[in-house]
């Protein structure tokens, strides 16, 4: 009976998951949608996403061993899910420096220069995207073109791309619908884009995951979605003639890939379920907005940067119903 | 649909390895040591000397107020010292110290098995008993029971519940003893509710327990107005404030006592302890200890006098294994790790848990992702990330203002926590200082 | 181009005059008259802001000092007498001479004096820890080894030697501001008189159990025994609860109470070593093993 005992406070048992389990979770949900944009566009997205997951690893690496002098915490995934998510974000056929750049500006600036995992304000993965979006915005939105079976290097405009130019133009919405694919197309995946953008169907089935193993709860993605839906389906009700349908403004561009990967990021997003639907309730209208009225054809990540920057105000006005309270 | 409460809350696992064990006595042990503290409350007042030759039953410590209660002699024979022992804590504190000889009751005390199910006292001399018997809520707060029978002026009880939900994984000494002394038990909650002056009564029990709803509903059908209510199987159930909203559905205000809103709870262990201390005139000098986990031989439930040192029911139960991390005295959620296996059982002891080396350690800390799992399964719902944010900095003002006070330490944020944090260990530490602001401002 | 840069330059004035105009307006309206000698005061002090006062920071004593127009009571242990002088000065008062302090960790329950009972793995602070449990060891009295006190100091005067386990105070650098005192959960930090070369005489326990379960717990251990008590001319020596203490306003460092203390309880600080050519030899022996 003379053991070495040990005493801890209580509770004495954990339920056994790890932050390191949860970015994993959210990697093998994005992995279909990751995948199938490989099959779809082929070497060049590999090399994407390959380059970008290094870049994210070493430098956070380098981050944590040189400046910080913390000991790395590569192992955790977060850097991983990183680097896919970036490269889901920008077009298989960006050249692969602008890549490197838009990695060391993700983590640098916008994750380990809060301090690393945890005290980021802003989504890493978006803020290197809008970093590139702006510094090079012709290779970012020179997406290849997948209408015929080989993808070619004739670069082709994303849907809402063709839209946002044909009504600058005058053109007539019920003409430009003939240019842009079906939505069949849209939702199976066969449209062209960003990596992440392509396939509705499997970023959704990616999002069933993440609900069964309880990464997230449906309050961001279903609120986001579902604003963009309302909010666009009021402007299409009141001018056909002039705004697309809330059904074309969900399918495309990066609006699943925002509302299930992105805008649900634990770090950047409000922790009660209340502040979600404010955070994701602020995301659908920004989004439409830019798409709408905006020089961008698409807004997603800049309305979920935005709204990132309202998560600490949130966190701090919006508290959750205590029991007993009033 | 089943009842539960519906805000926040875990389901760890079970575990409930001695569920059908049924309670042994433990052999009498040679050298007790009784510790005057083992209610919360002030420490009652040793009124024996070194040398006193006492009787099992006997007033050992009085009642040092009115939140306090007696401790009685759970064995006969000498006093050998009064002296101090180290508690569950580590920390030294006054006990009576038996060397025991032989077995010898009071004369009082009706030792026979005979159920008594009538008596004609009135309310007040059943709360007179249940005083001097020295009971508390035998769940593991030890709150004096007495105390919750007199509300303050002005309240009135409506309804009573008795708590048989044991929400905490391993523990399975309420499930054995309504199993056992069904009968008694609804005796028991017969006469606290005589006492409250109330004309209902609900015994609430999680559903992992079917043979116990089972047997009391049948019980029940006997006795008018005690209904037995069963419960999802859902953690910190058998915490007051969720099992009033469980079953009644009402909330207790933040900071407000449950007899606020007409509610009493108390454990079915206390209601037995009630049985005894009104129909038999035994005192609270033992009570049963399920002594479990994953590594002990034989999982079993002891009826055990109180002072009887830890070790000896590990060594009952097949001896302390190998590889033991901790031993807990309660459950694993919100049970204490104790120092020693020499300390003595006490009152508030529900089971006596070993955990091994495997699960026995904690996992080092990463940092907060902001998941908001803590925010979700607080069945108070506080922010745990905030209130340990906030007693890291010391800011003591924001931590009262965020509600510390209304945590019940239910462990289910650090529990939860991906990342590992000691949240309740924080927020612990930030309602002790809270709470001894608010009383310097008194 | 030249009609317009005119106009901007006029605009661009009148806006800046109308803002010193309201700015100087409003700094009329909500003047406060302070009394100037709170400034001289807070000049005089040492900007520690360490609290070591017993107010906020330096401004607060100021404050404090210019509203009482009194010295009672009121010591800046960082500044010592000089800047106390400079004060009354200020002030037009006396001011109390009060000898230098510094502080003495009493506790020597390295881990080779007091084996490790327990191994303890709530959060690493020592007041979490005290909360919850009597510490690692058998004795509650004991240091927690958490360094509570290390990161309250401001000065940079208290490290924990990873060695012993134990805070180590720099003498040279502590003001005696008394913050590790009051973080120290088991009140084992205590404000000793400075005395020449920062030699020191002081029982290092604060173990108040009776002999035996002390000397269990840890081998260093004060037992209450009367020894030193008897030994002291001084009557600097008293014993309560099982423990001597040494008090450092009577005591005159004869250090005749630490050769008596049959657990090696007292120690004695910064005295030249004993010219004995035994020692010597043998510590000589051991650097060279």
């Amino acid at each position: 009976m003379n053991k070495t005992l040990t005493i801890a406070p209580s509770p004495h048992i954990a339920q056994g998951d790890s932050v390191q389990k949860i970015m994993f979770r959210v990697i093998f949900a994005l992995s279909p949608a990751l995948i199938w944009s490989f099959i779809v566009f082929g070497l060049p997205a590999v090399y994407v996403t390959a380059t970008s997951v290094l870049t994210c690893l070493i430098v956070e690496w380098l981050i944590q061993k040189l400046l910080l002098k913390t000991s790395p915490s590569i192992k955790d995934g977060s850097a991983i899910l990183t680097g896919i998510l970036l490269a889901m974000n920008v077009p298989s056929q960006v050249p692969v420096w602008i890549v490197v750049i838009g990695a060391i500006v993700a983590m640098g600036i916008g994750k380990m220069a809060f301090g690393g995992l945890g005290q980021n304000l802003f989504n890493p993965a978006l803020t290197g995207r809008v970093f590139l979006l702006i510094s090079f915005p012709v290779q970012m939105t020179s997406w290849p073109n997948i209408s015929k079976t080989v993808v070619d290097a004739v670069t082709e405009a994303t849907p809402l791309a063709i839209i946002k130019e044909g009504l600058k133009n005058g053109t007539p919405i019920s003409e430009l619908t003939q240019q842009i694919p079906g939505y069949s197309d849209m939702f199976f995946g066969n449209l062209s884009g960003s990596l992440g953008e392509v396939s509705a169907i499997l970023l959704l089935l990616g999002f069933g995951y993440m609900l069964m193993r309880k990464v997230i709860s449906w309050h961001i993605p279903v609120t986001v979605l579902g604003t963009i839906f309302i909010f666009t389906g009021i402007l299409w009700l009141a001018n056909p003639g002039q705004f697309m349908d809330p059904v074309f403004h969900i399918l495309t561009g990066g609006a699943m890939l925002g509302a299930i990967f992105m805008a649900t990021d634990m770090v950047t997003s409000p922790m009660t379920k209340k502040g979600q639907i404010i955070f994701s309730i602020g995301i659908g209208v920004i989004t439409v907005c830019i798409r709408t009225w905006g020089a961008y054809p698409e807004g997603i990540s800049f309305a979920i940067l935005i709204m990132n920057a309202f998560t600490p105000l949130i966190n701090n006005y919006i508290k959750p119903k205590r029991f007993g309270g009033n | 649909m089943l009842k539960t409460f519906k805000k926040g809350g875990v389901h760890p696992a079970e575990n409930k390895l001695s569920a059908d064990k049924a309670i042994l006595k433990l052999p009498l042990t040679s050298k007790a040591s009784i510790l005057v503290s083992q209610h919360i409350g002030a420490p009652a007042k040793i009124i024996v000397n070194k040398g006193d030759v006492i009787k099992v039953g006997q007033l050992i410590a009085q009642s040092a107020g009115f939140v306090s209660t007696n401790i009685h002699s759970p064995f006969s024979g000498k006093v050998a010292r009064i002296d101090t022992i180290t508690d569950n804590s580590g920390y030294k504190k006054e006990a009576v110290i038996i060397n025991v000889e032989g077995d010898e009751w009071l004369d009082t005390i009706d030792r026979s098995d005979t159920l008594v199910t009538e008596n004609n006292l009135d309310a007040k001399e059943i709360t007179d008993k249940i005083l001097s018997a020295g009971i508390v809520g035998l769940g593991g707060a030890t709150f004096p029971t007495h105390v919750k029978l007199m509300p303050p002026p002005g309240l009135k009880a409506e309804i009573l519940l008795i708590n048989g939900v044991e929400c905490e994984p391993y523990l399975t000494s309420d499930h054995r003893l309504m199993l056992e002394k069904g009968e008694e038990i609804l005796i028991g909650t017969k006469l606290i509710m005589k006492s409250l002056h109330v004309e209902k009564a609900v015994i609430g029990i999680e559903k992992n327990k079917p043979d116990a709803i089972k047997l009391l509903s049948e019980l029940s059908k006997k006795y008018k107005n005690i209904s037995i209510c069963p419960l999802k199987v859902k953690y910190p159930q058998g915490g007051e404030k969720q099992l009033i909203k469980a079953i009644t559905g009402y909330e207790v205000p933040s900071g407000a006592l449950p007899v606020s809103i007409g509610a009493v709870v108390n454990n079915v262990g206390t209601a037995f302890a009630v049985y005894e201390a009104v129909m038999k005139n035994k005192p609270l000098f033992e009570r049963v200890v399920t002594v479990t986990g994953q590594a002990i031989k034989e999982p079993s439930n002891f009826r055990v006098r109180l002072g009887t040192p830890v070790s000896e029911l590990i060594e009952a139960a097949g001896g302390l294994p190998e590889d033991t991390a901790r031993i807990i005295s309660g459950g694993p959620m919100m049970g204490k790790a104790i120092a020693s296996a020499d300390v003595p059982i006490t009152k508030g002891t529900s089971g006596i848990l070993i955990i091994s080396e495997k699960e026995g350690h904690r996992k080092p800390i990463g940092n907060c992702i902001r998941c908001g799992r803590c925010i979700s399964v607080c069945p108070m719902g506080l922010e745990p990330y905030l209130l340990m944010a906030l007693s890291e900095i010391k800011n003591w003002e924001h931590v009262e203002s965020e509600k510390v006070m209304d945590c019940i330490e239910c462990g289910s944020c650090s529990y939860t926590c991906p990342a590992n944090r000691p949240l309740l260990d924080h927020i612990r530490f930030g309602k002790n200082k809270v709470s001894g602001i608010i009383r310097s401002r008194k | 181009m030249s009609e317009s840069l005119i106009y901007t330059i006029i605009i661009l004035s009148t806006i800046g005059i109308a803002a010193a105009i309201i700015l100087y307006l409003i700094a009329r309206k909500f003047y406060v008259y302070e009394d100037p000698r709170i400034g001289q005061v807070e000049e005089a002090l040492p900007a520690a802001n360490c609290g070591g006062c017993g107010y906020a920071g330096c401004r607060a004593f100021a404050e404090a000092i210019v509203k009482d127009n009194s010295l009672a009571d009121k010591f800046c242990p960082v500044g010592g007498n000089e800047v106390m002088d400079k004060i009354a000065t200020i002030m037009g008062l006396t001011a109390e001479k009060k000898a230098p302090r510094t502080a003495v960790v009493r506790c020597n329950g390295t881990c080779e004096h007091r084996p490790k009972t327990h191994n303890y793995e709530g959060v690493k602070t020592c007041a979490v820890a005290a909360m919850n449990y009597s510490g690692e060891t058998d004795c509650q009295y004991g240091c927690l080894g958490f360094g509570d006190c290390c990161v309250v100091c401001d000065f940079d005067a208290i490290h924990m030697n990873p060695e012993t386990g134990l805070p180590e105070v720099n003498d040279e650098k502590c003001v005696a501001c008394g913050a590790c005192v009051e973080a120290c959960p088991k009140n084992l930090i205590e404000l000793r008189k400075v005395m020449p070369k920062y030699r020191k005489v002081y029982v290092a326990c604060r173990n108040m159990d009776k002999g035996g379960p002390a000397r269990k717990a840890c081998t260093v251990a004060c037992i209450g025994c009367g020894k030193c008590e008897q030994e002291c001319k001084f009557d600097a020596i008293t014993i309560s609860n099982n423990l001597a203490f040494i008090d450092s306003d009577k005591c005159k460092l004869c250090r005749k109470c630490a050769p008596v203390c049959p657990t090696n309880a007292i120690i004695e600080e910064n005295f030249p070593p004993p010219k004995n050519k035994e020692t010597e030899e043998k510590l000589k022996t051991t650097a060279e093993a």
